[in-house]
């Protein structure tokens, strides 16, 4: 499975949305089941799927769908 | 007491960081011992693992580097896939009176001694959080933070801010099966100790009780049973290992 996919599958799985839906617009503030506990969920289950440990700014500051995919991108993921 | 189980001393490489290191592997546990100075763990930990069932590992990062804290804990995940127990007993001391508190010094104790141990403590966490038996996370901290004393302000604040933190980290990281509780050494026979004025230790060592100093055994015995299934219902206690001192 290639990251994107990867990537998708557990903003699905977490937020609960279908794939279709994740775009430029899906962010923190515009998704509301995007909330903080669903927050360190996304987090937690990113870094088990792609073996990493964020920092706390990179938690901070991952808050849209495409956010996330550079700040992965710096911690060695290829999409 | 601890076969298989994988566990993390920072301050590893002399002190009691060293003998918490040693203690652990003696009963089975793969350690890694933090440290800052490169070759400080071979120093002896080489020798000693000829002679252990366990074994003691070395690894050099500055805990108060989040990033290099984040990249060391990444490492040993990577290497053994789960991590069971943290030990944060790297410290820095000066003992500065009031009016004589060094703003680098006070720094650098905070630093190291409160915002290294939170570093270590937000990684290791979110690691064990993740595993079915969760794990067990011991702070140092010191009596002089329960007590208080001359000359040690700063080093009793930073002290009592890992007890607090401690009671913190327990109460939200329990419903992950991670426990976090805190040791607290009175005075203990550490090559620091060997530099003090021997009348004044005399004078402090006559209000311990049992008569003597801690040696870092002692200590490191208490950490075994707080990282071990002996201690499996303990979590947001601060246990002080000083011999009964009246200070």
């Amino acid at each position: 499975m290639d990251n994107l996919k990867k990537y998708n599958d557990v903003f699905c799985r977490v937020l609960n949305v279908n794939e279709s839906v994740l775009n430029e617009n899906f962010t923190f503030k515009a998704v509301p089941q995007w909330d903080s506990v669903a927050h360190l969920s996304l987090i937690s289950e990113l870094e088990d799927e792609f073996d990493v440990l964020f920092e706390s700014d990179d938690i901070l500051h991952y808050g849209s769908y495409l956010n996330g995919i550079e700040i992965l991108k710096r911690y060695g993921v290829e999409f | 007491m601890l076969t298989g189980k994988v566990c993390i001393v920072t301050g590893g490489s002399r002190g009691i960081g060293k003998a918490i290191s040693q203690v652990f592997a003696q009963n089975g546990a793969t350690v890694y011992a933090i440290a800052t100075r490169e070759g400080s763990v071979e120093e002896w930990s080489e020798e000693f693992n000829k002679d252990v069932s366990g074994e003691v590992r070395s690894l050099y990062f500055d805990i108060s580097d989040e990033r290099a804290a984040r990249d060391g804990v990444m490492q040993i995940k990577r290497a053994c896939g789960y991590i069971d127990g943290l030990v944060n007993n790297a410290g820095v001391e000066f003992n500065e009176l009031i009016g004589m508190i060094s703003h680098d010094n006070m720094e650098k104790m905070f630093s190291v001694n409160v915002y290294g141990t939170i570093n270590m403590l937000q990684m290791v966490s979110r690691i064990m959080g993740r595993q079915e038996t969760g794990g067990s996370i011991v702070n140092i901290t010191s009596m002089t933070a329960l007590r208080g004393n001359k000359g040690q302000l700063v080093y009793s604040a930073t002290k009592g801010a890992v007890i607090s933190l401690t009671k913190s980290a327990a109460k939200e990281l329990a419903e992950k099966k991670i426990r976090v509780n805190a040791i607290a050494p009175g005075l203990t026979n550490t090559d620091m100790m060997k530099q003090a004025d021997p009348e004044k230790l005399q004078s402090r060592i006559n209000n311990i009780c049992m008569g003597h100093l801690a040696e870092p055994e002692d200590i490191a015995k208490a950490c075994l049973f707080m990282v071990s299934d002996l201690s499996t219902y303990v979590s947001g206690q601060v246990l002080a290992v000083d011999g009964c001192t009246i200070m």
